[in-house]
């Protein structure tokens, strides 16, 4: 009964959220129902049993990539925009092939069956979970059978933050940094040169 | 309808999957709604996964969650930067603006 | 020995016709590529004439006929074509006569051609050409027969417009080729209805069958014919393409526009005679359809009197040895016509030498007068140019039929035979054949006298460079000038007369219902002498005209102007023509040209279906909107449908 319950709350809140996210006319308030949905999802995913990832999801998600959307956002110089003349006459066919894939999505889920072995020839086994936490099993699975994969997501985020830096860096003109090498290594004879002035005379 | 099963959880995927879909077109604002509707739809992709990984008592589909948490991560993160040298550039994230692919 | 005979001149062409494509450093013509071509046709061809010579000798005089088995060309079915030689008096003779005058012409060109800037390309052709008469003349097959019938054909088309820079010359080139095609046409399906026929295009087999076939009728479009009569009116239309008859003659005065060297071989000794040889080869055929045999002689003694009388009026000196020519084939039509084929033969080989010699004589008169070729620009230069000058009293006393010379021997004979067929038809060619005598005789000497005597009515500057021609050019004349005066009267026996049947043998058939040849010898004595007393009249009337009152023959003409005209436009056959085939074919190609092939085949076709296409381009790429959520929406929209469709048709 709580779980039911508690299954329609945040499944109504995501999918509102979700309409919310795009269809607000400010992107701040975009974004933020943006943050309101990951939320959502990630109480589906405690209900689920998979708590590692509900928090995971909450921190990455919300805390990293949501607040990267949300710099970006107010970065830009985004203007309010009003709703543009072309968009009604997008909307019928658009909305058509939303509600048709919509409902064949549905019908598909109304009508799939799961083979009967499915449950039997299960690759990685859910440990029951008096036994090890849920976190623990998926750290269990991540660096003994997966590590490989692990060690490739991390190059995955390693390209991407490197990629992020070499497209936005900017070469500033006439900046001067210092040199310490050159400050260090730097000997007298270079720079002072001794001249033997005679009086009244100049350089 | 009071016992949760795997066909709510598809369900609620569904519908979140189909909503991101169309805010990839429906959009008239700009191109970040582009990209939080991609975030939407990995979402989706991600409750679906984990409720079949709960129903098949599978670890694996957690597993696969967690990867495609990463590569989202990943992907927002690039996406995000070429939105700013674009806006750089041109000045300008509005929709009808980004179509210098013209042929 | 006949192998060389026939195949020199190819070896000659091919050895000049690589030379064609070596450019020499030299900027002088002729160069040494010139001088080497002119060695290897010319040497080539002289041997081959010594060959001929040779096989005459041993064939003709030795009595020794054979055919010379090269190698199989078809072997299909019923259908078995071989390359041979088939040696007997016929061929020989007409080998013989080809190869002299081809050699003395090559010799000729030599000095004619000096200074061309395509002289190895010229020998080339010529060789060619004479080799391709060899094979025609030499053929025991039709097939062959028509393989150098279609190549004399070519190489006259290539030799007319050799002067290829000249519009003229192209058209003139084209003419005679289509002109010929059509009577080609006529041949060709003679050739086929003959092997319906006979089953066979073996001049022995066909030959051998006729007898038994002489009451056979063929079924033709639902009506029934007699056969041979079929096959021998169609093959007698190629005669007449080949020939240069009327109705199919308009192409020989515009070959006129080709070097005269071309003239002298092709168009008075060699092509056009092949014609002739043609219905004389196969007169064991023509002789049992009476109907072909009418048929030919009307229209020899048509074109003969046709001919003779257009060439009183026309002003350019090839031109009037050109209709001369036409007329003389007339001749040996008619001569044919009336089953008297060896007077015909006898004919054919001294008109080429007389011809031949008139023709380059003229050529040499042109060279003389700095490329004048209009006799009304001429005159008064008989001192000036004294070897030619008699070199063309010989040529026109043999063509007017003035005894002793060759012509005289020869065309009597044909003129008595023609009285004494003792037919309606060869009644009619009697008489025009008289009339054409006396006209032949006329124009001759006005040409002459236009040409060398009286007042020079030519352009000072042109007058003062009046020279004589180079020896290279002059002394194959002599040998040509030997042939007008002595062949008549060495070969009438031979050829016509007590030993003729010695002579021929097998390879001319006369059967005895047609005895015009032998009863030519006993004919009344006014018949006999009736073609000297008009030729000589001709001759008087010319020197009247023309020697005695020069005004008096423009007076005529402007009174008869009508008449005038009439003669001087060839009877209007060209503009006839024209109206009727030319340019209805022109409308209908242009018709197809543009309508059908430009509009609707290419309008369908490849710019149908690349403007088609572009249409296609441009609307598919304005797909390619730019905006990402355009395409986004297309992937959604396909996915859509993929899954519909797996969901409800295909799968589940």
């Amino acid at each position: 009964m709580i779980q039911a319950l508690t299954f329609y709350v945040f499944a109504f809140f995501t999918v509102v959220s979700a309409v919310l996210v795009i269809s607000a006319r400010n992107p701040v308030h975009s974004v933020l129902f943006l943050i309101l949905a990951f939320f959502s999802s990630a109480g589906l995913f405690v209900l689920m049993g998979a708590e590692f990832l509900a928090m995971i999801l909450v921190v990455v998600y919300v805390g990293a990539v949501a607040v990267l959307f949300l710099f970006v956002v107010m970065m830009l110089d985004i203007n309010f925009v009003e709703l543009r003349q072309g968009f009604l006459q997008y909307l019928p066919a658009g909305a058509m092939i939303g509600l048709v894939l919509l409902i064949e999505l549905v019908v598909i889920v109304a009508g799939h069956a799961l083979a009967p072995d499915a449950g039997t020839a299960v690759a990685q086994p859910m440990p029951p979970v008096d036994k090890i936490s849920n976190t623990q099993a998926l750290g269990e699975l991540f660096y003994t059978h997966y590590i490989y994969l692990f060690q490739a997501a991390g190059l995955i985020l390693l390209v991407a933050m490197i990629g992020a830096i070499v497209l936005t860096h900017r070469k500033r003109e006439g900046v001067r940094k210092q040199r310490i090498h050159d400050q260090v290594n730097r000997r007298p004879e270079d720079s002072v040169e001794v001249v033997k002035v005679e009086t009244g005379k100049g350089i | 309808m009071f016992e949760i099963g795997l066909s709510h959880y598809m369900t609620v995927s569904a519908i979140v999957f189909t909503l991101g879909i169309l805010g990839i077109f429906l959009n008239r604002k700009n191109v970040i709604i582009i990209m939080m509707s991609v975030e939407l739809m990995l979402l989706a992709v991600n409750i679906n996964l984990v409720a079949f990984s709960a129903e098949l008592n599978d670890m694996v589909g957690q597993v696969f969650a967690m990867f495609v948490l990463t590569v989202a991560a990943a992907e927002a993160a690039i996406g995000l930067a070429i939105l700013v040298v674009y806006f750089r550039n041109r000045g300008s994230i509005a929709v009808e603006d980004v179509n210098m692919m013209k042929g | 020995m006949e192998i060389f005979a026939v195949f020199l001149p190819l070896f000659g062409a091919l050895c000049a016709g690589f030379l064609v494509f070596i450019r020499s450093s030299e900027a002088k013509t002729p160069n040494r590529i010139d001088i080497a071509a002119q060695w290897v046709t010319c040497g080539a061809m002289i041997l081959a004439a010594v060959a001929a010579g040779v096989v005459f000798w041993d064939v003709v005089l030795g009595n020794n006929p054979r055919t010379v088995e090269l190698f199989t060309w078809i072997d299909s079915g019923a259908m078995e074509v071989s390359w041979a030689i088939k040696l007997d008096t016929l061929s020989s003779v007409m080998l013989f006569m080809v190869t002299t005058v081809a050699a003395v012409i090559h010799v000729y060109s030599i000095g004619y051609m000096h200074h061309d800037h395509s002289i190895p390309r010229f020998m080339s052709y010529l060789s060619l050409f004479t080799f391709f008469m060899l094979m025609l003349v030499s053929a025991d097959n039709l097939v062959q027969l028509f393989f150098g019938w279609e190549g004399v054909g070519l190489c006259s088309y290539l030799l007319i417009g050799f002067w290829y820079d000249r519009p003229a010359a192209n058209a003139a080139a084209i003419k005679a080729f289509v002109v010929n095609r059509i009577g080609d046409f006529g041949f060709a399906l003679g050739i086929f209805a003959i092997f319906v026929l006979f089953q066979s295009v073996d001049y022995d087999t066909i030959f051998a069958a006729v007898a038994g076939k002489a009451d056979a009728t063929m079924v033709v479009f639902g009506t029934e014919f007699h056969a041979i009569t079929i096959c021998a009116v169609l093959l007698f239309i190629g005669a007449m393409g080949k020939s240069a008859q009327l109705g199919l003659h308009t192409w020989l005065p515009d070959a006129m526009e080709g070097p005269t060297p071309v003239s002298a071989l092709i168009h008075a000794a060699t092509m056009v005679t092949a014609g002739v040889f043609m219905v004389c080869r196969m007169s064991p055929l023509f002789e049992y359809s009476d109907t072909a045999l009418t048929l030919v002689t009307v229209v020899g003694a048509s074109t003969a009197i046709f001919a003779a009388t257009v060439a009183c009026v026309q002003n350019d000196i090839k031109r009037v040895i050109a209709y001369s020519t036409c007329s003389q084939l007339g001749y040996m039509f008619f001569a044919a016509g009336v089953s008297a084929y060896s007077a015909g033969v006898f004919h054919l080989v001294t008109h080429a030498f007389f011809k031949a010699l008139l023709f380059l004589g003229a050529g040499s008169v042109i060279h003389a007068m700095s490329d004048e070729q209009d006799m009304r620009k001429m005159g008064g230069i008989w001192k000036q140019v004294k070897v030619t000058w008699v070199l063309m009293w010989i040529g026109s006393l043999s063509l007017a039929g003035i005894f002793p010379f060759a012509g005289y021997y020869s065309k009597d004979t044909i003129l008595e035979a023609a009285y004494a067929a003792h037919t309606l038809a060869g009644g009619y060619a009697f008489w025009l054949g008289i009339a054409a005598a006396f006209l032949t005789a006329f124009y001759s000497w006005r040409l002459i006298i236009m040409t060398f005597h009286g007042e020079s009515r030519a352009d000072p500057k042109v007058l003062a460079k009046v020279h004589e021609s180079p020896k290279v050019m002059i002394l194959p004349l002599f040998v040509l000038a030997a042939g007008a005066m002595f062949m008549g009267y060495i070969g009438f026996n031979s050829f016509v007369g007590s030993e003729a049947g010695a002579f021929w043998g097998d390879s001319i058939l006369v059967l005895a219902s047609h005895p015009a040849l032998e009863a030519a010898h006993h004919v009344p004595v006014w018949v006999k002498y009736l073609p000297l007393v008009v030729g000589v009249t001709g001759i008087a009337l010319a020197y009247v005209l023309y020697m005695g009152f020069p005004a008096l023959p423009g007076a005529i003409a402007a009174r008869m102007q009508g008449l005038y005209q009439f003669l001087l436009n060839k009877w209007y056959f060209d503009e006839l023509y024209d109206l009727i085939f030319v340019r209805p074919a022109f409308m209908l190609g242009r018709g197809f040209w543009k309508g059908g092939d430009g509009a609707l085949i290419d309008g369908i076709g490849p710019d149908g279906i690349s403007a088609a296409v572009k249409q296609l381009a441009k609307r598919a790429g304005a797909i390619q909107s730019g905006y990402l959520y355009h395409y986004a929406f297309a992937m959604l929209t396909g996915v859509v449908v993929l899954v519909t469709w797996y969901l409800f048709g295909h799968g589940g």
